[in-house]
């Protein structure tokens, strides 16, 4: 049997003025990231329920990144201190129970840094891949 | 009648599991018991009974029914039964049978649930007579007798050996099995400690429980009664009570949605639930009162009704213990008008 | 032993009732063996009288009753409105945290409501009773320090309550009534507990220990939602977990996903709203340490945020709907975590 090069799949949840735009910018720039990253673009980042991120798990994701506004630019003024703090508290949850923190990241790239988005992604993807599959938040069932 | 030293008894377990799986109470780490698949090293737990009944056996908390794959137009139905082994429940105490025999009546009467029935055919169970029966028991009220219980095998545990009796072709054809390691016995052991059992059964808080008020038929007696209304008052709402109940049989059917197909799983469901059986005009019990009124109303009036008499309750004490308000069918009972006998 | 005895409640209980100050109380009722003692909404003296109890056992909080029993729609409502009469509660101090945080919440009618609180001097723990003196508990009685156990197979017993405590009176957070009308005893002072000891213990594991200590845990979980139903703070009128169009609408612990899924966001939704009362871990039916969830999201909460107690006072806002410009970063707190280690 041939074996497969092992591919992570990351979710990404792009806020709409910022990072979403970052990673429109990057692609205009020409610059590389892996196409294993899966953009989902939300109004804001605090929009990112921390339900999404277990669901995103759960259908088979090996690592959740979340993407807004540099703090004090949000475009609705505050929702990226909401996400501040709930990713914060929410991670060093994840981190309690044994779920390895590396799978998880909260990233603030505006538009202008399309640079940074593909150098975070690279990034990214290469610190999931070093762990491996997600195996503590499985859904066996999603892997039949 | 066959017979083994305490001392040995790994090797009858070990007997069995070179034959086929064999769950047994085994204490957790938090102290309480809990059916655990045996292995060498572990231990057989000394506890009254599990927290958990073992109706999940045969009437697991979910359980896959069948698959369905989308290919275009084409649906595949994927049947996920497996042909199921030989296995022994053991150590399954008076009022836990007794459950068996009530989920029987409701899985294998016609249309025979066949998830069911398979598991049951494939299950043998090992009973064993309660020695320490605990405040919480009341399975004399539903007329068991814990000194007696009945299963594909009957058993005794006295201070120095386990006494195994075979009651139906199962059990003996288990007993065969383990001819090797057991040997002949005579029934006074046995006997003595029925005796005793049924002393101490007498000065327990609950011996009194009277159930003659109860029964199929009392519906009208019983439904409107006021009393519903304190005694729900406080009820929270959790499934605790169903989920420890050995006897609670009802179910949901669900689809799960892998993403790549349908998984179609049926588990557990509490009649205590806000969305219990929620069909499209809603929910035909829309308040606590109602719900909580329906769990009683069915072990102790609804089921008789249908099944010759037979209560839906067998006394295991697992509510009273486990609610976490502590409202419990005694309560419920005594606050009805079931008397005690004094 | 409780310093306030029934007595004394049920007095002023009817005292309050019999001036028409209120029409009915919350409180506890008396159970079969001593030890299960069941909430219970009493309507007159007569009832208070020959049921109500106050002891060791009492350890249900009531606060959260109150959303249901003052709500307009109801018809017991319609006769506050019509009487102006109110509705006894005895808080003892952790369940006047909860009254407090319910009502920062707006989840009740303060107006239709009138609070004793009562001393309390911590309840005990029935399970750690039978670990020591086995089953068949014939009557638990409590005198001064001790419990008092007949039993039917180890004879009596004189327990020392200190070593039967409920866990979360062991690390009692505060003695303090944070809200009341009236007080019954003495109210204490806010302690300096060990409450977070155990967090540490499990932050201190390998990642590898804390999630097979936790995948052992959460695997005996049954999903009954008592922990959920119990909790003061879980008052959605439509919990996400039993809304079927969701999408995570599940009434079984179908793998071990969904079990941390849902303690997960159990935990996660009182994060910054939990006053640490513990009712989660006392209903569980599998001995669950679900407290061990709550508290880390509280020391996380005072450790990054500043400390904050849920409920000492009303209208104080919960950490997760706030923030600072300077707040950490979430790729720091693992560090900041690391530090404290």
């Amino acid at each position: 049997m041939q074996m497969k090069e092992y591919k992570p799949l990351i979710v990404a949840f792009c806020c709409n003025w910022c990072s979403y735009a970052g990673a429109d910018l990057a692609g205009n720039n020409r610059l590389n990231y892996p196409a294993e990253v899966k953009i989902i673009r939300v109004p804001c980042s605090c929009r990112v329920n921390p339900m999404f991120i277990l669901r995103a798990f759960q259908r088979g994701a090996d690592g959740v990144i979340i993407c807004g506004c540099h703090p004090g630019d949000c475009h609705y003024t505050s929702g990226n201190y909401y996400t501040r703090r709930r990713m914060a508290t929410l991670f060093s949850m994840l981190d309690y129970l044994g779920i390895e923190k590396e799978r998880t990241r909260v990233e603030w790239v505006s538009a202008a840094e399309g640079a940074k988005f593909a150098a975070t992604m690279n990034d990214f993807v290469k610190t999931v891949a070093s762990l491996g599959e997600n195996k503590r938040l499985e859904d066996l069932r999603c892997k039949r | 009648m066959r017979k083994i030293a305490l001392e040995n008894i790994d090797m009858l377990f070990s007997a069995i599991s070179d034959k086929m799986s064999l769950f047994l109470p085994v204490d957790q780490n938090d102290g309480k018991a809990a059916y655990t698949k045996w292995e060498e090293g572990k231990k057989w737990s000394c506890a009254l009974n599990t927290v958990k009944s073992p109706k999940d056996f045969f009437f697991p908390q979910t359980e896959d029914m069948m698959e369905f794959k989308v290919d275009g137009k084409n649906i595949e139905v994927i049947d996920t039964r497996k042909a199921s082994e030989d296995f022994v429940v053991f150590g399954v105490r008076a009022c836990d049978v007794r459950a068996f025999d009530i989920l029987d009546r409701v899985f294998l009467t016609d249309p025979c649930d066949s998830y069911y029935a398979t598991k049951r055919e494939h299950g043998i169970i090992v009973s064993l007579a309660c020695t320490r029966p605990s405040e919480t028991c009341f399975c004399t009220a539903f007329g068991i007798d814990p000194s007696n219980p009945k299963a594909d095998v009957s058993a005794w545990k006295t201070e120095k050996e386990l006494y195994m009796q075979s009651n139906t072709e199962k059990g003996e054809k288990l007993l065969k099995v383990l001819a090797d390691v057991t040997d002949e016995a005579d029934e006074e052991k046995v006997n003595e400690q029925k005796e005793q059992i049924s002393s101490i059964m007498k000065r327990l808080p609950l011996a009194g429980l009277d159930t003659s008020e109860f029964g199929g038929g009392k519906t009208d007696e019983f439904f409107h009664s006021p009393a519903w209304d304190e005694l729900s008052e406080t009820c929270l709402g959790c499934g605790t009570c169903t989920f420890v109940c050995p006897t609670c049989q009802c179910y949901d059917i669900k689809d799960f949605n892998t993403g790549k197909g349908i998984i179609r799983y049926r588990c557990w469901d509490s009649c205590m639930y806000s969305e219990f059986t929620r069909m499209a005009h809603g929910n035909n019990r829309n308040s606590q009162k109602e719900r909580f009124r329906q769990r009683f109303m069915h072990k102790l009036v609804y089921y008789p009704e249908n099944n010759e008499g037979i209560f839906g309750c067998v006394g295991c004490g697992r509510c009273l213990s486990r609610c976490p308000i502590s409202m419990n069918i005694v309560k419920v009972m005594k606050a009805l008008g079931g008397k005690e006998n004094e | 032993m409780q310093k306030i005895t029934t007595e004394q409640l049920i007095e002023k209980a009817a005292e309050l009732m019999n001036e028409g100050k209120v029409a009915s109380v919350l409180g506890w009722e008396k159970g079969e063996f001593g030890y299960d003692v069941t909430p219970g909404i009493f309507g007159s003296v007569d009832e208070l009288k020959a049921k109500f109890v106050y002891g060791d056992f009492s350890a249900a909080n009531l606060s959260k009753y109150l959303v249901k029993k003052t709500e307009m729609v109801q018809g017991q409502a319609l006769v506050f409105l019509k009487t102006e009469r109110k509705i006894l509660i005895f808080l003892k101090p952790c369940d006047s945290y909860s009254f407090n945080q319910l009502l920062t919440e707006h989840r009740f009618d303060r107006e239709k409501v009138y609070a004793v609180g009562v001393q309390c001097d911590g309840m005990v723990d029935i399970e750690k009773v039978k670990k020591i003196a086995g089953d068949g508990l014939l009557s638990v009685d409590t005198s001064g320090n001790d419990v008092v156990v007949k039993t039917l197979y180890n004879g009596d017993m004189k327990i020392a309550k200190a070593d039967v405590l409920a866990e979360r009176c062991v690390n009692c957070k505060s003695k303090k009534h944070v809200a009341y009308d009236e007080l019954l005893g003495e109210t204490g002072e806010v302690i300096d507990s060990n409450r977070f000891d155990e967090v540490e213990r499990i932050e201190k594991m390998t990642p590898d220990e804390r999630f097979a200590f936790w995948q052992n845990e959460l695997s005996k979980c049954i999903r009954c939602n008592a922990c959920r139903d119990a909790c003061p703070a879980c008052t959605c009128e439509k919990c996400v977990f039993d809304n079927p169009k969701s999408g995570v609408e599940n009434k079984s612990p179908a793998n071990s996903f969904e079990e941390k899924l849902f303690h997960i966001i159990r935990a996660y939704h009182v994060a910054g709203r939990c006053t640490d009362c513990g009712e989660c871990s006392r209903v569980c039916p599998q001995n669950i340490p679900l407290h061990l969830l709550n508290r880390k999201f509280i020391k996380d909460i005072n450790e990054f945020y500043g400390d904050y107690q849920a409920g000492a006072e009303v209208g104080s806002r919960a950490p997760l709907v706030d923030y600072t410009v300077n707040d950490v970063e979430p790729g720091e707190v693992f560090d900041r975590g690391d530090e404290n280690a």
